[in-house]
């Protein structure tokens, strides 16, 4: 099944579409990835839309902490929007919606971070 | 009737999909709702998972083999590896604990691992090996109908 991911950019904003499996196999190589885009843009803020991923396990988890320490040092923001219930659970239980805020959609993300979709 | 099988397999990540999807594949048989199936190859992915990069080091050379065993509503799992072993089972288990660090591990494994099922005993012998062994049991809301 693997991983897809699709990166664009609206001014400040970095957003990560991905779709399929994420888990410790795919993970390295979102990493590499995210990063690389990250920092051939100048951007500052990062929405995460999950709408079509259909399994994420810790190692998953780890790849969004890691992007949510270099946003911070970007002195922005994480947003993730369109999670599935399960994916809800994973952030719940880590604690991750305390330091990442969590929007239903896209755009209403977009909306948020001051960018008009 | 108890229903059983299991798995050995290369400690390559590309494994631990298909290890989820076997397990999870193994088990419909017995009905489960969509959580619980996600919740089953979500714990097989992370116990996989830490054969592979903590009791292997990343050395795709070696052997995990998982064994299933399902009963009427009961799942009985075993995840087993030959490596190095955990020092310290109880620090492993504490929720963010991670051994790498470096490697951008949430630590969050066996944490998930304790939220999805009902028993989880963790067998850690230093240079030999870890198993993993748990159970479940599923929500007993289908007709009887048989």
């Amino acid at each position: 099944m693997g991983l897809q991911a699709n990166f664009a950019v609206k001014e400040e904003v970095l957003i990560v579409r991905l779709s399929g499996e994420l888990d410790h196999h795919e993970a390295e190589g979102l990493r590499d990835q995210w990063k690389e885009t990250m920092y051939t843009n100048s951007v500052k803020h990062v929405i995460l839309n999950l709408e079509d991923v259909s399994f994420m396990d810790s190692s998953g988890l780890g790849v969004v902490l890691g992007r949510y320490k270099e946003v911070l040092q970007l002195g922005g923001e994480m947003v993730v929007c369109s999670v599935s219930p399960p994916i809800k659970r994973l952030f719940e239980m880590s604690g991750l919606f305390k330091i990442v805020r969590l929007e239903e959609n896209e755009s209403f993300a977009l909306m948020t971070l001051g960018v008009a979709s | 009737m108890r229903n059983e099988m299991s798995l050995e397999f290369s400690s390559i990540s590309e494994n631990e999909a298909f290890a989820r999807v076997t397990v999870g594949s193994f088990i419909t048989q017995m009905d489960p709702t969509m959580d619980e199936l996600t919740e089953i190859k979500t714990v097989v992915s992370e116990a996989v998972t830490n054969s592979i990069i903590h009791g292997y080091n990343s050395d795709p050379g070696q052997k995990i083999v998982i064994s299933c065993s399902i009963s009427e509503d009961e799942i009985e799992l075993t995840i087993k590896d030959d490596g190095i072993g955990i020092g310290d089972v109880e620090e492993a288990r504490q929720p963010l604990y991670t051994s790498k660090p470096d490697l951008e591990r949430s630590g969050m494994g066996f944490t998930i691992i304790e939220n999805f099922m009902d028993t989880v005993e963790v067998i850690s012998i230093p240079n030999k090996g870890t198993t993993v062994h748990m159970t479940k049991q599923l929500a007993k809301t289908k007709s009887v109908c048989k």
